[in-house]
This record gives C-alpha cells, structure tokens and sequence, in this order.
C-alpha cells in the first residue's frame, strides 16, 4: 500500500487527451519522479493532485482516503503540499510572515478567528518559523520583503513555507528550472537533507536528468498523457521506450 | 509598519481625538458639529480599511451598512428609549447580519466582480430603503421621532418638544463653552461620547492588523492562491473581515442618527460608499492612521469649502487688478461652495493617479528624504576616518 | 394580451440605451481591459451634446417691438433664431431636427474626448490593480458631472423630438389589437430602429474589416497580436473613441425620452454594469441580449398586476436577476468559459 495511490485518471481538455488512464503508487518515504516531454501531461497530473483540476475520471487516493472532490485548503490539511514551478510566495509580506502563515495552518487548521491575538507573542509559531529558515539557509533575510528576494532565494523560501507544515507528501513541479548549475546543486543538497532528516515523501516532476537522477528511488516516464515506464533509475535509463519519448529532447 | 510602537501610537491618538474641540479650534473646526462627524466618519474609515486595506476588497456598498446603523437607531428611539446604547447595539447587530448575507453572496467573486456586485447591491439597498420598504424607512422623507412615539422604557414625555436623545441622561446636544485665549471653545457631549467609541474601535483595529487573522487577511491580499494551498480556507476570513467592517460602518450610521436623530435614505447611495473609499485612499489604505486622517481631512475641507462663496473669493483676489481678479474668480468658482464635490472628484484622481498610497505615504516618503539627507551627511563625516 | 404587448414596447427603448452602453463598456473591458466607472459620464456627455447643439442653433437675435409691452410695461422683447434669421425656412426645419443634427456633433467630439480620456489617462492604468482603474474612473466620473453641473446647472433640461416624429402612434392596430389599446410613442421606435443599426454597425464593422478583426483577436489575446507586429494600441485607443462615440449617440438620442441632467450617467452606469455582467464580461453578444432583456423585465415589474402582487418589484428587479445569474451562472448569459468563474 503505497501514501498515494492513483488510479485510472483520464483528463480531457476539448479533443486533447491530456491523461489517459494514469495509474500511480507512491510508497511512503520515497521520492517519486515523473520525467516526461514537454506536454506530456506533467502539470496537469500535479494540478489534479491538489485540487485546482478534477479529473474526468478516476480516483486518487491518499493515506487510504479520496482527494478528488475535496477543496484545495482540505487537501493541503490532509498533508500535501505542493512547491511550485513558478514561486507562489506572499511577495508583500516579509520573508518571516511568509513561513509563519503555513506554521499557523499547521496548528490551527483552516480557520480560526484569533483576532485578538497578537503574531508578536505568538512565541512557539516564531521559534518554529525562525528554525525552519535556518534550515534552508535563510535566516539573515529574515525581515526582508519577499518580493526583493532573489529567483532562487524565492524558491527556497517557497520550499521552506511547505516544509514548515511538516506534510506528509510534498510535489515538487521543477523544483529547478531556471536555475544556474551550482544552484542546482545546492538544491539537490538542500533536498536530499531535508529526505534524510526529515524523510517525507516526495513526487517531483522534473526535466533535468541530473536532478531526477540524484534524487529519485523511483522514476514514472509519462508521455502524451499516460505512462509508459516505471522503474528504478537504472532500469529507466535504458528503457528503449524512453529513449524514444525523448529523442531529441534531453540526454538520458 | 511594524517598527512604530503601537503603545506610542495609542496614546498620541487618544490625546489628539480627545484635545481634538482644542487643537482644532483656531482652524475654525472647532465646533460641535463638524467635530462629530470628524469622529463618526473616522470609525467608518477605520472600519472599511479592515476590509480594504488589509485584503484588497474594493467594496462600493458600504454605505448600505452605514444606513441600516441609521434606521436601526432611530427605531430605537421610536420604540424603546432616547438612550443611545440600546440604538447602538441593535445597529451594529443588524449591520453584521445584513453584511454576512451580502458578503456571503458577494464574496464568491473576486476583483472587479465584488466590486460591482457590492454596488449593485447598495444601490438595491438604497431603491428598498427609497421606496420599497416605505413602511420601515419611510421612504423619501426619511425616518424621524415623533411626539407620539411609544418610547416604552422612557418616562412620559409632556413637554410638547422632542426629546432628545441622551446616554443615561447625559444629552447628546449639551455643549460646555469656554473662552480661552481669544478662541471660543465647544466640549460637546456627543463629540466625546463617539471620540471614546472611536479611540476604542481604533485600538481594536490594532489588535485586528497586529493578529494572526490580520496577518491572513493581508496574505488573502497578496496571493489568494497560495493560501489556498497551504491550507487555509480564505472565504470565512475575508467574510469575518466583510462584516465587522459592516459592523464598524453600521456602529458610525448609528451615531450619526445619535447625534441627530434621523435616518434617510440618500446615506445609502453609492456615491456615499464612494466617499469612504476615498476617505481612505486618500488617508493611506492598509496603514492604521490614514484612514482617520483621510475622513478628518475631507470633512474639513468639505465644511470649509462649502461655505466659500463669491464674496470670499473677491476679497481673496482682492489685490489683484480687476480683469484678474474676475478671472481667478471664475476659475475658482466651480471649486468650491456647492462645486465641493468637483473638488472632491479632481482631489480623488489625483491622489489614486499619484500617491496611491495616500497622505501616509507622502508624509513617509517626505521622511525618508529627510532621514536620507541627514544619513547622507553623517556618512560623508565618517568616509574619512575609515 | 395588449398590455403585455404594450410592457415589450416599453422595454424595447430602455432596453436599446441599456443595450448599447453596455455594448461600450463591453468593448472597453474586452479590448482594454480596464473597468471603465466613467462610461456613464460618457451617456451623460452625448446627451448634453444635444443640449449644446440646440443651444447653438437657438441663439437669437433680440428685437423690440415697441407696439406690445410685456407685463412690466416695458416693450416686448421678441427672440428670433439667427439660423431662422439667415435661412428662413431651413433655419426653423434644422432646430425642429436638432436632435437628429447633434449626433454629427456629437460623433466627433465624444471620438475626440475618448481618445483624450484613453491616451491622456486610462492608459497609464493598464498595468496598475483593477481597484485602481475602478478608484480613478470613479474620480473621473464625478468631475465629468461635476463640470456639466457647473454650466448647465442641476435642473433636467427637455428636449423635444422633431415635430414630425413627435407624438404617438395606435401602433396596436397594426398588430390586430383594439383601436386605442397600444399607443406607444414615434420617438421610442425611431430609438429602437437607431440602436439596432448602430448595433448592426458595430458588429459588421468588427466582423467584416481587417480592422476589426485585429480588435477580436486582441480581446483574445493581446500579447500574441503585439508580437506579430501589430500596433495593437493605435488600434485600441481608436476602440475607446468608438466606444465613446457610441455611447454618446445613444446618449444624444435618449434626450427626447429622458430630459438631459447632470446625473443621469451615475443612473445608467450602475445598471449597465449589472447588464454586461448579466450578459457575460465580454461578451458583445451578451451585453445586447442582456440590455434588451432587463429593459423588458423592468417594464414588466412596473406592471401594476405584477406590482399589486410583489410591491416595488420593478426598483430591484434588476438587482435580483444579476445575484440569482452570478449564483447559478457565474460568467453570465453568454460569456466565455474560465472568464469571472476564479
């Protein structure tokens, strides 16, 4: 059994089968790639985890209870948070505002009226929020406005701001496009710290092969809409199959 | 916004609304009435920056709220009593239900789409209250005590004149005058009565802006989405914030009636929620004084401009040569006495086209200059001896 | 029988000016993106254009008669056009068809203000927050009317139809009714048939010219266009003037129905909006469809069986129609998928 399942999930936009029968299981602990061309149906995979599409069909099961349906905030409440391709960060807000709201979600769930509160005393969410940007490096732009941050920076705070609500299963969509080679790598490091301390469970979609290679226990190949591949790293790399899907797209 | 010290603040605001019949006199504002509405339309200010300012919802149907406070309160005094409070409270009760049935439906839009569903909704608002509910609003002329009202928990009234309306007996019209230096100073009742609910509702929009749910409210500003994902549900929080700015909106329509006990219709047209937004724009939205400030600075100029007439302006122009002075004049005319709200209009583009961060952010930018100048020449003093 | 027949008359003129405001704002939105608060003050302006060019052409000669004496005893002081003057008979036909003559007038000056508004102002809104757009249009729309106030005063100002279409017809017996059941103004169908070919106007003209198809496809895409080479803003700020000079004609022929004053724009723009988000933000089609539709629900509210039934109908109806279309149908009558549904 694996933290979460995928079944039969077919997505159609007007004539374009964009997933077709997507089966999936994540085994809890792992990280799980998806590779695949452009307009394979990446993204779209990822936006039906979370809520923002609803499959034509299917169902998508996480931790033994059913996603589809459910509103984005109920999804995230039930452990999934999702880092995304372009940072999605409060840019009006300071870096520490920024980390603290997903620490408040985390404890006081999706609503709660505490106006009289003040974020000042809020002492435990301070500590937790100040921790988890020492983790990711990030702890002397702590009253820097977010929109300030530099591309990666604003990744990583992204990254921080999902980590902060400790999930059980965290997507990554391209957790390093765009960015220089020793980024990269930093981020590769910064993840695979966070697998080995933490040891969430992870789906990343991602187009660079050292990344996915680095990182991944498990490697789904999804192309025009449905899988052909699945396997460990090693098997992947030679799956004629995939060499086909990419030819001429990257080197594998 | 953060680095000011709030205790600071409050006390400075509490000094400034109160000495405010003082500080206030030599500008000619010092007389009950304006000195009221001060007040009154700072509580609305205050109210709508909740919503406004802090999530971003453009709402142009504020003056409905504003109007049910007003209709609520007089119905008080009708039925129970001229004493304020029951008024007040039944305001600010009927202003939060009536603003979490609009926010429910409302709220489902966002952008633009709130924006004009909140204005059609005042503007069916105002054709109820104009002419639908005649019963309950009596329309056109607009609802008044009477002699005959019941008044069940008052004494027997046979004065043969109105009562007025009071707080425990103190009356709301009763003015303490003074002469000092020269100047003719008015302690009204009823300023004061709304300057502590005013010092009070603005300490609560500090708390509002220094919580947690402030926090939410100013993330649901930024990026909706990303809330969303992290698990917060946004719409009960932009609806808690939807209606205790309708509350604030409803606490003010309530204490305009207190002060004068009477309620129309005209308080709930849409141009009336248009200049509470400007109230705040151009006080600064989002920031904790600039509403206030806002409200103040334009009933002020609003009293003062409708009183300049043509005389006034000639003895302005006075020293300039005749064809000149015809001329400044004619050009000044349209501005003020009732060419108020041309003014009003120009001062809005202006401010929005300029300084979109309103009075506040002028007053912080000038600063910054100021600290940049003073920080400039204090490095060039230290460059050599490094 | 007839008096419904009578209520779908009735709708058919306020319909039509709902209808073709709507059909600005839409194109404003649709090309622009901006919410244009100032589009009633547009109304207002074509209107008083109608005033201005009467005004113009009624300018007149004072003569004394010392023959007659007026009631103080002072000789009569008789008026006469100085086009009445100088072309005698054509004088009097032009001031009887003024209204007809302003819309030449009016055309070009509404195009002008548009194009000043869109190049001097709205422009440097397109990339600020709708809540900008709306504040500043907003502010626009007051010193517009404001303006108007100062020089044309609060009070409604009349003005009549030409003679020859003054009046009203027993339009019933053309339709089989009784003699006298359905009378229904000239004016209202000389409205109606004005706003049916400048809406066949504006849809030829966006469907059949290279121009307008430029227009459509940017409403789609505005960035693709601009990458093709397209000087899509040339062609947007001639779309305000466009839009504007519709909405002032329609302006300029509503006068007869509604005398001009400074505050009808305020009036219109609160339910045109209602209108095109009924109709489908967007969508040209739908803001037509809707203006027409919520002209006859109004008459029909204003019945008195539907008024004796559910008092005050016809004030809210509008409103009502527009929440229960939100609710159910977010992105209105006709408007496109994803458009207002976030």
């Amino acid at each position: 059994m694996g933290i979460l399942e995928v079944q039969n999930v077919n997505k159609h936009f007007g004539g374009l089968h964009a997933l077709n029968n997507v089966n999936l299981d994540v085994k809890k602990g792992s990280v799980h790639a998806i590779i695949g061309p452009n307009g394979a149906g990446k993204s779209t995979f990822l936006n039906c985890l979370i809520g923002k599409l609803a499959p034509d069909t299917g169902s998508v099961m996480f931790q033994g209870k059913p996603v589809l349906g459910q509103k984005p905030h109920q999804i995230n409440q039930m452990g999934i948070s999702r880092v995304f391709q372009t940072p999605e960060i409060f840019t009006d807000l300071t870096v520490f505002e920024n980390v603290m709201i997903p620490c408040f979600a985390h404890r006081d769930g999706s609503f709660v009226l505490n106006a009289w509160k003040k974020v000042k005393g809020e002492t435990g969410i301070r500590e937790q929020a100040e921790q988890m940007l020492l983790d990711v490096n990030m702890q002397d732009k702590l009253h820097m406005n977010a929109a300030s941050l530099s591309r990666g920076d604003k990744r990583r705070l992204e990254l921080a701001m999902c980590l902060a609500q400790d999930p059980k299963l965290l997507l990554l969509d391209e957790p390093t496009a765009g960015m220089a080679r020793a980024d990269t790598n930093a981020t590769i490091d910064l993840l695979k710290h966070i697998s080995e301390t933490r040891g969430i469970t992870k789906v990343i979609i991602e187009h660079d092969m050292h990344v996915v290679f680095s990182l991944a226990d498990t490697i789904s190949v999804l192309a025009q809409g449905a899988i052909i591949a699945e396997g460990l790293p090693e098997d992947i790399k030679g799956h004629p199959k995939v060499r086909e899907a990419y030819l001429g797209e990257a080197e594998v | 916004m953060l680095k000011y010290n709030d205790k600071l603040l409050m006390l400075v605001f509490t000094i400034l609304v109160l000495t405010g019949p003082i500080i206030l006199a030599p500008f000619g504002a010092g007389y009950p009435d304006l000195l009221q509405r001060f007040v009154i339309f700072g509580i609305l200010a205050v109210g709508y920056n909740i919503l406004f300012g802090l999530t971003g919802y453009l709402s142009f149907g504020h003056a409905a709220f504003l109007g049910v406070g007003s209709y609520s309160t007089v119905w008080m005094f009708k039925l129970l009593t001229m004493n304020i409070i029951p008024g007040i409270i039944l305001a600010i009760i009927m202003s939060g239900l009536f603003a979490l049935l609009i926010g429910f439906i409302t709220l489902r839009r966002s952008g633009i789409y709130f924006s004009i569903l909140t204005l059609a909704f005042a503007q069916m608002s105002y054709s109820l209250a104009y002419s639908v509910l005649t019963p309950i609003t009596n329309g056109e002329t607009g609802l008044q005590i009477r002699l005959a009202d019941a008044r069940i928990l008052d004494a027997k009234n046979d004065s043969g004149s109105l009562p007025s309306t009071n707080l425990f007996g103190l009356e709301m019209n009763d003015t303490w005058r003074t002469t000092f230096m020269g100047m003719d100073l008015q302690f009204n009742v009823g300023f004061y009565v709304s300057a502590f609910i005013l010092i009070a509702v603005f300490y609560l929009s500090i708390r509002i802006f220094r919580s947690p749910f402030g926090l939410m409210l100013r993330a649901v500003k930024t990026n909706q989405n990303r809330l969303m994902y992290t698990g917060i549900n946004t719409k009960p929080y932009t609806l808690a914030a939807f209606v205790i700015s309708g509350m604030y909106a409803g606490l003010a329509g309530a204490l305009l009636a207190s002060m004068d006990p009477l309620a129309g219709a005209e308080r709930m047209q849409w141009t009336e929620s248009g200049s509470i937004v400007l109230m705040v724009i151009l006080g600064g939205a989002s920031t904790l004084l600039g509403p206030v400030l806002g409200a103040g600075v334009i009933k002020y100029f609003e009293a003062i401009f409708s009183r300049i007439n043509d005389n006034v302006l000639h003895e302005w122009f006075d020293i300039l040569p005749g064809f000149l002075e015809t001329f400044m004049v004619w050009i000044v005319h349209p501005f003020v006495g009732k060419g108020w709200s041309l003014t009003l209009g120009a001062v809005f583009m202006i401010i929005v086209i300029f300084l979109p961060g309103g009075l506040m952010e002028g007053a912080n930018r000038i600063g910054k200059r100021f600290v940049k100048l003073k920080r400039g020449s204090a490095d060039n003093a230290k460059t050599p001896a490094e | 029988m007839d008096a419904i027949f009578l209520q779908v008359l009735n709708g058919l003129d306020k319909g039509s000016a709902y209808a073709l405001i709507a059909l600005g704002l839409t194109l404003i939105f649709g090309t622009l993106g901006v919410v244009n608060f100032a589009h009633g003050a547009l109304f207002m302006l074509g209107a008083f254009c109608a005033v201005v060019t009467r005004k113009i052409l009624t300018l007149s000669q004072i003569t004394l008669d010392p023959e007659r004496t007026n009631f103080l005893g002072k000789p009569l002081e008789i008026k006469t056009a100085y086009v009445e003057l100088w072309w005698g008979d054509v004088g009097t036909w032009m001031i009887d068809y003024s209204v007809l003559l302003s819309i030449g007038f009016a055309i070009p000056v509404m195009a002008i203000i548009g194009i000043v508004m869109e190049r001097g102002l709205i422009k440097h809104f397109y990339h600020r927050p709708h809540a900008d757009q709306i504040l500043m249009t907003f502010g626009l729309a007051i010193v517009l009317q404001e303006i108007i106030k100062a020089f044309f005063g609060a009070n409604p100002i009349p003005q009549s139809a030409p003679d020859a279409m003054g009046g009203a017809m027993d339009i019933g017996i053309l339709f089989g009714f009784a003699e006298y059941a359905v009378i229904y103004p000239y004016w209202r169908l000389v409205y109606f048939v004005f706003a049916a070919v400048v809406i066949g106007g504006v849809f030829a003209f966006l469907r059949f010219t290279t121009f307008g198809m430029v227009v459509r496809a940017g409403m789609v895409d505005r960035e693709t266009v601009g990458l093709l080479g397209i000087d899509i803003d040339r062609r947007f700020t001639i779309m305000f003037g466009l839009a504007a000079a519709v909405t002032g004609v329609a302006g300029v022929m509503y006068t007869p129905i509604l005398p001009p004053n400074y505050h009808m724009g305020m009036d219109f723009l609160v339910l045109c909006f209602v209108v095109v988000v009924v109709g489908g933000m967007g969508s040209l089609p739908g803001a037509v469809l809707a203006g027409f539709m919520l002209g006859m629900l109004e008459s029909f509210s204003s019945m008195n069986e539907v008024k004796a039934v559910i008092p005050g109908i016809d004030q809210i109806i509008i409103y009502l129609v527009a929440m229960v279309v939100l609710l159910v149908r977010p992105r209105g009558l006709m408007g496109k998928a994803g458009m207002m549904e976030d």
